[in-house]
Formats: structure tokens, sequence, C-alpha cells
């Protein structure tokens, strides 16, 4: 469990520093301490999956974990990167930054591992109370303010909904232990209508977390609001932690149950898809396209709840790397040509195939992903989603999930089609050593999960 | 020796090239082609004409979705990895007179191009075919975008979201495939050993259908087609005419009738009376073009209309005719394709009635000109003549056999009537008449340009006059697979 340990004493020691004015030592402390939670992580791995419950049944740190904490704790590891210089030029606290964001990291690890129905409140809590303080950290920010405020009302109101749920669950079950409540779904051939009640609650606040429509309206304004990084953060990261948590909880617990819920999730599934996209299509600024395009990309990760089986862990897991890595180069290049031109529409992006071929040929590789072209890790993850869903007969929703990829390539090729065909007289953005790292290993990894899967796609 | 080589080498040549600098990226993609073609023709030599995959490569990709990287040569696959290999270092001749800017992008992209072809050719696994399918189609998309004319942006855009859409179709269809199959693979042997029926086929020979009629294209799904031809670089839109539409025509002959029989032969009518459509619609709306590059684009629906008709017919002369037309329609759509570039080149405008007179001033490029023609048009001696040939004969069989009246067969035969129409007018308005201001300015051909142009009229020629050696290669597959779905109808 050292990996929970490292990651909630880090940020205290990061506090720590800042207090003593160590602002240099910030990063490399950060990326050193979180690579060692990688490391105790991907050690706990095993080939047999034989973990056992530990700190009395309350966290279960199996390979789903494992795989879950590792690709989350190396997108922080990639957006923290891209954070060099970034803080500092909004706040002169940027302890506090790291701080808050590797609290809400503590969080997120425990909601990948939870064993049990309380910790995994804590863990929502403990990633949402951070993220409320993220959105709203550019203090003197207007739109900062308000979303942080949106955030907040919104997510204090849908974890009402959650503990409820979680409330009645306990009633019906008698216990909050995830083994418990399987053994009770098993065992009773007549459900606790209080159950369903309960398991209905529950979905209302988990898609409310993950951003599924029609619980998605802080989104687009919470996400244009805070911070671009701590976007960055927000749609991969955390979005990448829901599904887990969402995954997790529904194939321990609910799977039998599958007859009552699968209705409602199909329902989200296809209206979080149309809404994401549809509205993407007609935005003019590229960060609120990527906002509302990730609420389109939880539709995809819905697949494989709603076709849930032996092979959804495996899915969620390639497709929320795949959308990570793929939206990490998208918000890096949006942070240089917001910073250095000013704007973020996607005339801004207008001539860089010219200035800047590095720049635009991985937001190219990005955004082919995001679209989910072959040859990049988004076709991959969208083959593996379609094959769950056409495996569980949903044809109809495949048949809806094509027609919106089309629609998606509509707008993100709207980039493409600005870099390299829009002429424009432009300056060269100047590119820092970061960047270029980040971008070239996340493009990198595109590629190299694109052509060949099997790299990541055997751990769960 | 496996036929991995032969996929790979164009990837390898698509970095390097892209990686050089202008002036010399176009001789290191021509050398590359070439080699390419040496590799082909070393397989060609090595090739075994009787019904067997050769040169298989099969390796695990993807193990926990039982995908493999498996690939092979049949005799249907020689033929259109020869097309690729010839074409592909033809194409580039070509554009030798035009100056790229970013040269060693476009060369590249076409390399890498002709990787994705050269995978769907060979595929044997559905996955790995779709992949290849796709990898085709991005590369296409960037040459036309970044090199096209005015309207490119919105024209290329059509034509992405087109073709793509109709893939993702096809995409389901193989996860369904997949799914259904016993050993949970896909492997296309496995797929063609399933027993569906015929709802599920049908639902399956449409997924298929949207894909390749689009890429193809056939009516009503052509709308794309003249647009990005027309606004393309010329070297985009041979890669497009020449080969690119291939690939929905073997698809056809591989992937869709074998996997979805039952469904084939309940929509077989409908799917030839489209082929039909095409070929008179394209040919009429040929005949009204003012502008040359549009003509040929419409003359390519046609004669693709009669393959596609053709290969429905699914008899052995109609798919043996498809499969030798795939290879000389090939040629003398890039022929022709090239002659107009020629010509706009020199002469900055594309309107047919701005022109006039040319084969006073040029007389070697008239007769290229001519002889290019001829074979599009398919006169007997010329390469296009065999082909068109069997296809309807395959046609006239069909209708025989299934007592429907001769009516389709007739239409169809009126391509050749129609193809004869349009192209000798263009030949009358262009080359002969008196010339004018502009036209007299025309310098004849020479260098690079005669040397791609007589290569091309050899080709021309010699398949016209002896087309066994091409026809022999894909007969024994073509047999064997026409005879095995026939079988599996009449059980």
């Amino acid at each position: 469990m050292n990996t929970i340990i490292i990651i909630s004493v880090l940020p205290i020691v990061l506090l720590y520093l800042g207090l003593y004015k160590a602002q240099k030592a910030l990063l490399p402390v950060t990326v050193i301490g979180l690579l060692a939670a990688l490391g105790f992580a991907i050690c706990q791995w095993t080939s047999k999956d034989t973990a056992e419950p530990i700190y009395t049944g309350m966290l279960l740190f199996n390979n789903f974990s494992v795989v879950f904490s590792s690709v989350t704790i190396i997108s922080t590891i990639l957006i923290l990167l891209l954070s060099k210089g970034y803080f500092e030029r909004i706040s002169r606290h940027t302890a506090e930054y790291y701080a808050i964001i590797l609290f809400s990291l503590t969080g997120i690890i425990v909601m990948v591992s939870f064993n049990n129905l309380v910790m995994l409140f804590i863990g929502i809590e403990i990633m949402s109370v951070s993220l409320y303080i993220l959105a709203g950290i550019k203090k003197s920010d207007f739109a900062s303010n308000e979303a942080a405020l949106k955030y907040f009302l919104m997510g204090a109101f849908s974890t009402g909904f959650l503990l409820f749920g979680m409330a009645l669950l306990y009633g019906s079950s008698g216990s909050f232990n995830i083994d418990t409540i399987r053994e009770y779904v098993i065992n009773h051939p007549h459900i606790d209508p209080m159950f369903y009640t309960g398991i209905a609650l529950i979905i209302v606040g988990l898609c409310f977390k993950v951003g599924a429509a029609p619980f998605h309206f802080w989104t687009p304004d919470v996400y244009e609001g805070a911070p671009t990084l701590i976007t960055a953060f927000m749609s991969t990261v955390v979005k990448t932690a829901g599904f887990a948590a969402f995954l997790r909880l529904f194939s321990a617990c609910f799977q039998p149950l599958s007859d009552f819920w699968t209705p409602i999730l199909l329902v989200v599934t296809i209206i979080t898809l149309f809404i994401g996209n549809i509205t993407a299509l007609y935005q003019q600024s590229f960060k609120r396209m990527l906002a509302f395009s990730s609420i389109s990309h939880a539709g995809y990760l819905l697949f494989a709840i709603v076709s849930l089986g032996a092979a959804s862990g495996n899915s969620v897991f390639v497709y929320a790397t795949a959308y990570s890595i793929a939206s990490i180069i998208a918000f890096g290049g949006l942070i240089l040509v917001q910073q250095q031109g000013g704007s973020d529409n996607f005339e801004s992006f207008n001539g860089l195939g010219k200035k800047n071929p590095f720049l635009a040929f991985v937001l190219t590789v990005a955004m082919l992903s995001l679209a989910g072209i072959p040859l990049t890790a988004g076709f991959i993850g969208k083959f593996f989603m379609f094959s769950g869903a056409v495996s569980r007969y949903h044809i109809g929703l495949v048949i809806i999930a094509v027609i919106n990829a089309i629609i998606s390539i509509f707008y993100y090729f709207r980039v493409i089609i600005a870099m390299y065909f829009r002429a424009d007289e432009r300056a060269e953005l100047t590119v820092p050593v970061y960047y270029k790292v980040v971008f070239a290993l996340s493009a990198l990894a595109t590629i190299l999960i694109g052509v060949y899967p099997d790299l990541i796609a055997r751990f769960i | 020796m496996t036929v991995s080589i032969l996929l790979f080498l164009p990837i390898v040549a698509a970095v390097i090239t892209a990686l050089l600098k202008n002036g010399i990226a176009k001789h290191a993609a021509l050398f590359f082609s070439v080699a390419q073609l040496v590799i082909a023709l070393i397989f060609l030599s090595k090739f075994v004409p009787d019904a067997s995959t050769q040169f298989v490569i099969d390796v695990p990709w993807i193990s926990s979705y039982g995908i493999y990287f498996s690939a092979g040569i049949d005799g249907i696959s020689m033929v259109l990895v020869l097309l690729t290999t010839v074409l592909v270092p033809l194409i580039i001749l070509t554009t030798y007179q035009h100056q790229y800017k970013n040269e060693g992008a476009f060369y590249g992209l076409i390399l890498f191009m002709q990787a994705g072809m050269l995978v769907v050719f060979t595929a044997l696994d559905g996955f790995l075919f779709y992949v290849g399918w796709e990898a085709a189609l991005i590369p296409i998309y960037f040459i036309c975008a970044l090199w096209g004319g005015e309207n490119r942006i919105r024209v290329t855009i059509k034509f992405f979201i087109y073709t793509f859409a109709g893939s993702l179709f096809m995409l389901v269809g193989i996860i369904y495939l997949y799914l259904q199959s016993p050993d949970k693979t896909f492997d296309i042997h496995n797929f063609y050993k399933m027993t569906l029926d015929v709802k599920h086929q049908s639902w399956i020979f449409w997924a298929f259908f949207l894909a390749f009629a689009i890429k193809m294209p056939l009516f009503p799904f052509h709308t794309w087609q003249p647009d990005t031809y027309t606004e393309a670089p010329s070297g985009g839109t041979m890669m497009l005419s020449g080969i690119m539409l291939k690939m929905g025509i073997y698809g056809v002959i591989r992937w869709m009738i074998p996997n979805a029989p039952l469904g084939f032969f309940h929509f077989q009518s409908l799917a030839m009376i489209l082929g039909v459509i095409g070929v008179v619609y394209a040919s009429i709306i040929a005949f009204k073009q003012k502008d040359g590059k549009r003509l040929i684009a419409y003359s390519s629906i046609g004669h693709v209309g009669l393959i596609a008709a053709g290969i429905f017919a699914w008899n052995i002369a109609g798919v043996q005719g498809a499969m030798i037309q795939m290879l000389n329609h090939g040629i003398n759509v890039v022929g022709m394709f090239f002659i107009w570039d020629i010509i706009s080149r020199r002469l900055n405008t594309r309107e047919i009635s701005q022109l006039g007179g040319i084969a006073k001033v040029a007389p070697k490029f008239a007769i290229g000109f001519l002889i290019i023609l001829l074979g599009t048009v398919g006169l007997p001696l010329t390469n296009g003549f065999i082909g068109e040939f069997l296809l309807l004969k395959g046609v006239f069989d069909f209708s025989v056999q299934h007592y429907v009246n001769l009516v389709l067969a007739a239409v169809a035969g009126l391509t050749i009537i129609f193809g004869a129409v349009y192209m000798l007018r263009l030949y009358k308005n262009v080359m002969q008449g008196e010339t004018n201001p502009l036209t007299a300015t025309f310098t004849d051909v020479s260098g690079t340009e005669k040397f791609t142009l007589c290569l091309i009229c050899v080709l021309v020629i010699v398949l016209g006059i002896y087309p066994q050696p091409i026809l022999h290669i894909s007969e024994a597959a073509v047999t064997q697979l026409v005879n095995q779905i026939g079988s599996k109808f009449t059980m």
C-alpha cells in the first residue's frame, strides 16, 4: 500500500518546500515521488491476480487497481511536466498547486482500489474537494471563480445522490462491503426495491462525476473557466478514475442485476454521445470543443459498462489511456497557442503546420487518435468498445456510435485543416523543452499502442 | 520469403523519403517504388498459379482478440500487387515535371499509401484488412488537401467523411463476423466456413457493400468522386483512380461476397442494376462535361460500374474480366489523367472548349493520347478490350442463367458505345481542328514525359495483344472462389 502512503505524504513535503521558498525543487520532488509511487504500484502486479483485501477489507489493490493507478499517475506526471512555468504565471504560491493535485490523486488511487462503499465515497470526496479548489485557483479571475462555484454546488448535490444511494444499498444488504453486497445480490431472488433505488441514485451520482449527459451541464463552463492545465487534469486523470470506479462497482456488485440498469445506462450513453458530439460541432473555441468532446468520450467509455463483461476492464483501460495521452497533447498545444497567440479559437491554429511542424504533427496524431483513426491508440480503444458492445448484441448502439464517430471527424479535422491548409502569417511558437519531451513521448505512445496494442492490453 | 518485405519496405521508404530535401525526394521515391516493383516481380516469378495462398506470414498481433498479422498472395492478390507496384513508379514518373512544395512529404505520403494498399490486397485477417484500408485513406486525404486545387478543403473533408463512414460500417460487420466465428479469430478462412442465416448475412452484406460501393464508387454513392478527382493534384488523382478504387472492387471479390454469399444472392440483382445504372448515368454526364479532368472522372465511374456488374454476375468470365480490367483500367486511367495533366500544365486551362488543334503542333503527344484513348475505349488489340469483353460475357451469362431479360446485358453493353462517343469527341475537340492562339504555344512531349507516355502506350498495346499471362495468374484462384461460393448457394 506504499503507493497511497507516498502520494499522501508527498503533498505535505511539497507544502513545506513551498514554505521554505524552495520553488525550484517542487517539480523534481513531485516527479521523483510519483515515479516511486508508480514503481511500488507496478510491483504489486501479479500474473494470477491474487491480491487480498487490506486494512480490514477496506481496500483491495488488485491488478485492476495497479493498472488504473499507473495510468493516472503517468498522466499526472505528464501534466505536471507541462506545468513548468505555468503556475508561476498565475500565482506566487505554486506549492499549493502541486500539493492539491497530489491530494486529488490520493483520492483517485483510493477510488480505483476500494473494496468498501465507504472508501469509494471517501476517495471521491478527497478527489472532488481538491478539484473544487483547483478549479477556482485563479483567485482574481471571474471565470475561474464561476467554475469553482458551479462545480462545487453541482458536485455537492451529486454527492448527496451518491451517498443516499449507498445508504439505501446498506439498508437492504446490511453492509458497505463489496463482497457482502455481491453475495446479497446473488443469494436473494427477490431484491428489495430499496436496493434498486440505491443503484439508480448511484448511477446519477457517478454519471455526474464522469460528466455523462444529462448530468454534464457543469463540464463546459468548469472546463473553460479552470486554468487549462487543471482542465487537462480533470478531463483525463479524473475521468479515467471515475470510470474505473464506476466499472469496479458495477462489475463487482451489480452485474447480476444488469437487466435493471442496462436500459438506464443505454439511454444515458446515447444522449451523451449525441449531446457531446453535436455541441462540439458548433464550438469556435478549441478548449470548449475539447470539453464537449470529452463528454462524447464519456459516452464511448460507458460502452464498457453497458456491455459489462470480462473484457470491460481492459477496454476502459485502453480507451482511457489512449484518450488521456491524446488529450494531454491537445491541452499542451492549446496552452502554447493560448499563451503566445492570445486566443483559443480554431483560427489561432492557422498556419501552424508551416511554422511549427513538430507541434502540428503531434497535434495531428492526437486529433487522429481522438477521432479513432487506425494506427493510433484511439482506434484500438474504439475497436475494443465496439467489440464489447457487438458481443452483447447492442448493434443499434454501435450504429449510433458509428454515426457519432463520423460527426466527430468534422471537429477534430477542423484543427488539422486549420494547421495545415489555412495559410496565415504568424510568428513561430517557442516550444519549451519539457513540452517537447511530453509531446514526443505521448505521440510515440499513441502510435505504438495503435500499432501494437498488446503492449498494454494484457494487464487486466 | 514472405510477403512482409513487400508490406514493410514502403513504410521504411516513406519515412526516409519524408525526411529528404526537395530535389532528392522524388528520385528516392522513384528508386524505392522501382525496388518494390522488382520485389513484386521476384514474387511473380516464384508464384505458382494455382488456387493456394503463397508467401504467407502469420504472427500473433493482438493476442486477447485473436488478431493475427496474417497476409499472403494468391492469384487474385497477385494481380493487384502487380497493379500497385507497376502503377506507383509510373505515377511518380508522371509527377516529375511538377515542383511540389515540401516534396519529401508528398512522396512519403504516396509511398505510405502504397503500403496501406498492399496490406489491403494481401491481408488474410479481417482486422489487418481494415487497418490497411484506413491506412491508405489518411495519406491520400493529406495529399489532396495539401497539394490540391482551390476548393480542396471542402471537397476533401467530404471525401474523407464519406469513405470513413462506409468503412466504419464495414468494421462493425467484421467485428460481428469475428464474434460469430467458432474459434474467435479474424481469419478469413474461418469467416468463409461459417454458415449464418440469410437475415444476418444480409446485414453483413450491407455493411460491406456500403464501404465498397463508396470506395469504388458505385452509383448512387459516387458524389464525392468527381469533385475529389478534380481538386486533387494529378498524382493524387492517379493514386485514387488507378489503385485505390480497386480496393473496393477487390473487397467485393474477397470479403463481401464470400463472407455473406446468401445475403449477396438475395440482393444480387439490385447490386447489378446499380452497377449498370452507373455505366449509363456516368457516360451521359461525362458527355456533358466541359472540364476534361471531370470527364475522365465520370468515365471512370462508368468503367467501374461495368466491372462491378461483372463481379456481381459472379461467374468465372465476369470475375476474370474484372481482374484483368482492374489492371488495365488502372493503366489507362493513369494514362488519361497524365495526358490531361500535360495539357493543363502547359496551357493552364482545363476547359475543353478553349482547346483544339494540338495534334498539329505536337504529333508525338497526339499518338500517345490516341493509343491510351483507344485503350480506354476498349478497341480490340488494346488492353481495354479483353476485360470489357469478359465482363459483358459475364453479365450476359448471368442474364441467361437467371432468365431475366437481356436488357440488363444490352444496357451494360452500351458502355462501349458511350465510351467511344465521349472519348472520341474529347479527342476531336482537343487535338483536331484548327489551333488557336493558346494551343499554338503547346510544345511537344520530351524527356521524362515522352518516356513515361511510351511506357504506358507499350503496356496498353502489349496487354491488348497478349493478355493471357495476366488471366492465367488469377484463373485458378478465381475458379475456386466462384465455384466454392456457387456451391454454397445451390446447397
